[in-house]
Formats: structure tokens, C-alpha cells, sequence
């Protein structure tokens, strides 16, 4: 194990495939000469060459498209597209292309292709660099979309969607960057389309993924020790495939849930979680599942409007003890009819 | 709107021109609103030097081939046992046989949705490109893709693509995955003139230019997107001249002539090869509508009229006989064998099997994947189970 940022080992993995693997490639912008708008392809150009880091011009359908051909000829280009908001202008390549080539030609050609992208907010980067649409690409059949929140994670599912054969959106956070964690010198890929219990607890389930299963997991770490409560956190890491399994077994051991999502609350993540808890768990409830999500607006510059608009951990403390006020409230009256 | 309309290289039946867009004159404003004639080049004496009567029977077997299974497959449809669109290559026969003359069977081919002619001059059995319209488990997608998503890797047809322009960037990708393996392969990437238009065009010429791709972009010029004719789409109706804004080569040619189609086409795709893309515009004609079910109404009837004489079809079979390379009886015959071929493959098609529906799920991932959905839209998530009594009075 060494001590890394998510930075760094996002950085290392992609060396230590580069190495491994010929076919290995990166395409992007400003990600050879300028090293990276975030810096993590810092110092690759210079190890591999031009013909393994490819800067792009800003055409992110032209390079995103490239690269889905590139991967149907069997090479496994990772592209950087710079935040996940200029993933709008490939849209078309990821949706209709990327996602649909394998299933549409009946299995004859695979993309093994990997698309890094932060979502973020919190920068005062304002409305069209602050968004939170993975939503989008979680939608559609044929992509796998996965979300690490700590570095080794960020380590363990880079490896997986490098050397898995199908499109796969791998969404960093801005705010991820810098936090640091332990992670396994060895290769072990993280299998897509599991979530992980970050946590295990009983008096309720806190889900998340990305910056907001990093937040989750503080946050029950504080309520352990300033309340005594026993939060169980489930980290999503993928969000498609959804392990919906996980959740439901916890929410049946727990009996109440709040959802963590950076993205917008209608029709959000969270909307998919509540209706899977619905789903498969409905009856083991004591209480509503709650949504803690990004208020409903373009995302203002104003540092003040931008804090208040974005999810904090006092929001999720406030959503956690309003749910468990809700399950006492319920306990009360069954016990009550059933005394 | 007539004139505006109609290309105007079908009085042409050489090679046209060879102009270098890097030449080329900038637009005027004349020549976005009335297409221009292209010019009588001097090298015309070329295509007729170069008349093989082989080559040019050849020609004619697969354009009657072509024409003959797109009737076939429009008959099929309007009996509705094709379903989705269906957009027939009529009219585009001779552009056809001649770009895929100029392709080694290691080149790509990246088509869009009016592909039915390509499969087939790729090498794809028409029993196999029939059953895809039919959507059979024999066809060339096993019914998955239909008649605009047709795909065979062992014959290199990466792919009909139904999103105007999206074939563009994967193309270009194709292109670049030959570089970068240091192969000796073209990508050809074939589009119609409304394609020209939006932005994957410029990306993708710029990236290829750009990075010296193997790819030879070819617009179909039939002078109609859908029912809008370039004048009224393109600043720059001579879509061919877009190529200096990458600094690319490009020539326009008369598509109607399958010679000097397979005498630019060879020239795009050796520039290609050494790393010099190209963009291609072969005027071409479409004879009828948009796609099958479209009664073109917004044509008018004189220019439906002048349609005939611009038929490559009938033009070959007559230039045949007139030249002795062929009797009135041996075109005849060749017209019969391939009607029968086209006949043959609606019949393979009819008999090919439906697939299973337990096959719905098979193509969700290539590398499989936990909690991969394969629910049935009536089924639910989760079996309903009841809490335990026990606990809901704990």
C-alpha cells in the first residue's frame, strides 16, 4: 500500500497500463504539452510520445468519435474530455455510437473504449462548468458508467475499465483531486457493477457515490462518535450497471435510507435509488427515503448563491436525523397498535 | 428550383475535373444560389482511352444487380415485410460499383443509411443483406441493425450508420488505429450532400488533415437532402471546395459514370494511402424519393421527367450495345440473371428464421457485467416480499 492522492493514482494507473498494454492510448485536449487541464497525464507525453498522447483540437464529437473508431479496430484509446459539461458536444458519438455499436451490429465489433471526465461545482466555475450529468450516459443501455470516490478505487475500477471491451464513462470529481488514501501496489481491477459498503451500520443507509460517498462516509464517521449513530454507507461505484441488490439488502437490515447525489434531484440518481428501495423493499421502510440533491438552478458564479445551492454535510446531518425523527415517530405507532 | 435542383454533371461523361480545392475560387455569391456547371476538363479524352469492355460489363452486371435488388426490396416493403426506413440506393448504382471498384477487401468501408448497394459490392452475400432488411437471424446484422445498420467485419463494412454524420468521426478513428499500427489500409467514409453540412464534417476533416488519416471522404451529391435541395442548404454548393478550409485534396466527379468514378476513387484512395486524405463529391441523381414510403411530391414534374435520361442504368446497357461490347440479347440476359438473383434473395430472405426472443439480451455488453438488466418491460425489479411480522412490532 502507498499513500496517494486520487490525482496520483488516476496518473499511475494510466502509466502502469501504457506499459503493460501497446493499445493503450490517450486522446484529449491539452492533455500532452499543457499535461493536463487537472494534471493527470502530467509527465506522459514525454515517457510515451506523441503517437501514445494524442493532444486533440477542441472537437470533442471529432476526437470522442475518433476514438470509438480507433477502439472498433481494437486499440483502447482513453479520452480525457476535459470536465463532463463538454461532454454534451459528443453526445451523439457516445449515445448513438459508442453505446449502441456492439448491440446494434449484433455483437460483431466491440468498443473498448474509456472516457475520463470530472464532474465538479463547488469552483465557482459557474452554470455550464458546474454540472453533474452523468445521469445521462447512466441512462443508456450498452455504456458502463462508473464513479470512484477514493484513490484506490480510482485505481482498482481505471483498471477495470481499461480492460473491459464495451464503452465506459469513468467520471472523476474536481473536488476528489487532492484527497488522499491508501492504495494496493498490486493490480486489482474493481469488479463494474458492484457498490461496496463503505461502512457498515444499522440505525440507517446513507448512498452516495463520488464526492458524495466521500461525504457520506465523513459524515457517519462524526455521527459515530458525536451521536453514537451506526450509519451503513453503500458507495455505488458503478451506476451502470446499478447494484441494486446491495442497497436493497441494506436498506431491509436498516429500515430507512437518504440518497447523496451532486446532480439535480428531479429525475436524478436519487430518483432511481428511491424507486429501487420502492421496489424491493418497500415494505421493510419506516420512513420515506430522502433525496439530499443540488438545488434546482443554472449554477450561480456568486460564491455565496453557489454554496447555498450545492449539497453540504450539514444538509446530509439534517436529512439523516429528520429520517430517523420520522422512524421513532413510526416505531412509536406500531408500538402503540401492537401493545 | 428545377435547375437548382437537378446536378449538373450528368451532360458530362468523363472524368470532370481534377481542380485542387487548394485552388479553388471562392465561392461568389452567384454560385450559392445556381449551381455551376463543372468544367469540361481538359483530361476528358481519359475516361474514353481508358474503356475496358470487361471492366465496363463488369459495371453493369453489379449496377443491374444493385438496381434490381432495390426494387425488389422496395416491392418488399410496401407488402410490409420490411419494416423501418428503407432508403434505396436507385440512381446511386453507378457511383456505387465504382467507389467500391477502387477498395483492396483490406479497406473499410463507413456508409450511411442508404447502404443496401455497398453491402453487396463489398462482397456481402444479397441473401444476407436481404434477410437483414427482413430482419432475420441470417442477416448480415443478425436483424439487429436493419436496413440502415448493416456491419460484416470479414468484408470490412464497418458499419451503415443512421445518424447523418456520425459515421464521420468513426471513420476518421478507423483511419487513425491504421496509422497507428503503421498499416497499409484505406478507410473510405461515404455520406450524402446534406452530411456537409453539420459539425462532425469539419471535425472530421480537420482531424484527418490534421493527422495525415488514410481516409477518403466521399459526398453523395444527389442534389436533394430529403426534399431540400443544396442551393438552399449549402453556403458552398460545390461541396467539394469545403476541402480547402483543411488544406485536403479533393476532386468533384460525374457519378454517373461509373469509369470516372473508379478513376477519381482510385485517386482518392492512393492520396489516402500516403497519408493524404481526400474528400470526394460524385454528383449523383436519385431517382426517387427520400426512402421508399416518400412520393417526392415536392419535385416537380418536368424534373421528374428530365429524370429518366439521367438513369446510369439504361445509359450503360445502351452505351453496351451501341459500342459493341455487348448484343441487345446478352443485356437482356444479364437483366434477367440478376432479377433472379434479387428474387433468390428476397426468398432466402422469407425463409430465414425470426430470431428468439431468448437471444434479446445477448448483445447487452461484450465483456459481461454484474447486475447486467435483462428485465422484461412487464416484469418487476423485485419479487414483493412482506416484512416479517416480527420486526414490524419490534
Amino acid at each position: 500500500m502507498t499513500m496517494k492522492t486520487y490525482r496520483q493514482a488516476l496518473h499511475d494507473t494510466l502509466r502502469a497500463e501504457m506499459l503493460r498494454d501497446e493499445n493503450v492510448f490517450l486522446m484529449g485536449e491539452e492533455i500532452g504539452v499543457f499535461e493536463g487541464s487537472y494534471k493527470i497525464t502530467a509527465g506522459l507525453l514525454a515517457e510515451f510520445g506523441e503517437k501514445r498522447v494524442k493532444d486533440t483540437p477542441i472537437a470533442e464529437e471529432g476526437f470522442t468519435g475518433a476514438a470509438i473508431g480507433a477502439a472498433m479496430l481494437g486499440l483502447r484509446p482513453v479520452v480525457e474530455i476535459m470536465t463532463i459539461n463538454f461532454s454534451l458536444l459528443a453526445l451523439d458519438q457516445i449515445v448513438n455510437h459508442a453505446a449502441k455499436i456492439y448491440g446494434m451490429f449484433g455483437g460483431q465489433a466491440k468498443v473498448p473504449l474509456v472516457i475520463r471526465t470530472p464532474g465538479g461545482g463547488g469552483q465557482q466555475l459557474g452554470a455550464t462548468h458546474s454540472q453533474n450529468i452523468e445521469l445521462y450516459y447512466a441512462f443508456v443501455p450498452g455504456m458502463k458508467v462508473v464513479a470512484p470516490s477514493t484513490p484506490a478505487d480510482a485505481k482498482a475500477l481505471l483498471l477495470a475499465a481499461i480492460r473491459d471491451d464495451d464503452p465506459v464513462l469513468f467520471l472523476e470529481n474536481l473536488a476528489l483531486y487532492n484527497t488522499k488514501g491508501e492504495v494496493p501496489d498490486e493490480d486489482r481491477p474493481a469488479e463494474i457493477g458492484r457498490a461496496k459498503i463503505a461502512r457498515e451500520g444499522h440505525d440507517l443507509t446513507l448512498i452516495g457515490y463520488s464526492r458524495m460517498a466521500y461525504i457520506a462516509k465523513n459524515v457517519a464517521e462524526t455521527l459515530a462518535e458525536s451521536e453514537g449513530l451506526d450509519i451503513e454507507v453503500i458507495d455505488l461505484m458503478s451506476l451502470r450497471p446499478l447494484d441494486r441488490e446491495t442497497i436493497i439488502n441494506s436498506v431491509k437490515k436498516t429500515h430507512a435510507a437518504v440518497v447523496l447525489e451532486d446532480d439535480w434531484l428531479t429525475y436524478g440518481i436519487g430518483a432511481e435509488i428511491a424507486a429501487t428501495i420502492s421496489d424491493g423493499a418497500f415494505d421493510y421502510l419506516d420512513a420515506p427515503v430522502r433525496r439530499v440533491a443540488m438545488a434546482e438552478v443554472p449554477m450561480p458564479y456568486s460564491k455565496v448563491l453557489e454554496s447555498a445551492a450545492m449539497p453540504t454535510n450539514d444538509d446530509v446531518v439534517s436529512a439523516i436525523f429528520q429520517t430517523l425523527e420520522a422512524v421513532g415517530r413510526r416505531l412509536k405507532k406500531v408500538g402503540q397498535s401492537h401493545d | 428550383m428545377t435547375d437548382n435542383a437537378l446536378p449538373t454533371a450528368k451532360t458530362t461523361t468523363a472524368k470532370t475535373t481534377t481542380a485542387k480545392t487548394t485552388t479553388a475560387k471562392s465561392t461568389t455569391k452567384k454560385a450559392a444560389t445556381k449551381r455551376t456547371p463543372v468544367k469540361k476538363a481538359a483530361t476528358a479524352k481519359v475516361a474514353t482511352a481508358k474503356v475496358d469492355g470487361a471492366q465496363l460489363v463488369k459495371f453493369y452486371r453489379d449496377m443491374v444487380l444493385i438496381r434490381r435488388f432495390e426494387e425488389r426490396a422496395a416491392r418488399a416493403y410496401t407488402e410490409a415485410l420490411i419494416g423501418g426506413y428503407c432508403h434505396l440506393n436507385l440512381g446511386e448504382e453507378a457511383a456505387v460499383v465504382g467507389l467500391m471498384g477502387a477498395l483492396r477487401d483490406t479497406d473499410y468501408l463507413f456508409t450511411n443509411y442508404r447502404e443496401h448497394g455497398y453491402a453487396i459490392m463489398r462482397g456481402i452475400d444479397p441473401n444476407r443483406t436481404m434477410a437483414e432488411l427482413y430482419g432475420r437471424v441470417d442477416g448480415v446484422s443478425k436483424g439487429w441493425g436493419g436496413s440502415m445498420h448493416m456491419f460484416d467485419m470479414s468484408h470490412r463494412l464497418l458499419g451503415g450508420y443512421g445518424i447523418v454524420g456520425g459515421q464521420l468521426p468513426l471513420a476518421t478513428g478507423a483511419a487513425l488505429a491504421i496509422q497507428y499500427r503503421g498499416l497499409d489500409e484505406v478507410v473510405m467514409c461515404t455520406m450524402g450532400d446534406g452530411t456537409a453540412n453539420i459539425g462532425a464534417f469539419h471535425e472530421s476533416l480537420n482531424i484527418a488533415a490534421l493527422w495525415g488519416l488514410p481516409v477518403v471522404f466521399v459526398v453523395i451529391n444527389n442534389g436533394l437532402g430529403m426534399g431540400t435541395t443544396v442551393a438552399k442548404a449549402s453556403a458552398e454548393p460545390e461541396i467539394y471546395k469545403r476541402a480547402s478550409a483543411y488544406a485536403m485534396a479533393a476532386e468533384r466527379v460525374d457519378g454517373l459514370d461509373p469509369l470516372a468514378v473508379l478513376d477519381a476513387a482510385q485517386r482518392a484512395v492512393a492520396s489516402a494511402r500516403a497519408g493524404k486524405p481526400f474528400l470526394l463529391e460524385v454528383l449523383s441523381e436519385r431517382l426517387r424519393g427520400h426512402s421508399v414510403v416518400d412520393p417526392a411530391k415536392y419535385r416537380s414534374a418536368e424534373e421528374v421527367a428530365h429524370l429518366a435520361q439521367f438513369d446510369p442504368v439504361p445509359n450503360l446497357a445502351a452505351r453496351l450495345v451501341k459500342e459493341r461490347i455487348l448484343t441487345a440479347a446478352e443485356v437482356h440476359k444479364i437483366d434477367e440473371e440478376q432479377a433472379a438473383r434479387a428474387d433468390a434473395a428476397d426468398a432466402f430472405a422469407q425463409a430465414s428464421a425470426q430470431p428468439d426472443v431468448s437471444t434479446l439480451f445477448d448483445y447487452n455488453y461484450a465483456t459481461p457485467v454484474a447486475n447486467d438488466s435483462r428485465r422484461l418491460p412487464g416484469e418487476a425489479l423485485f419479487a414483493t416480499v412482506a416484512r416479517p411480522t416480527a420486526e414490524v412490532t419490534r
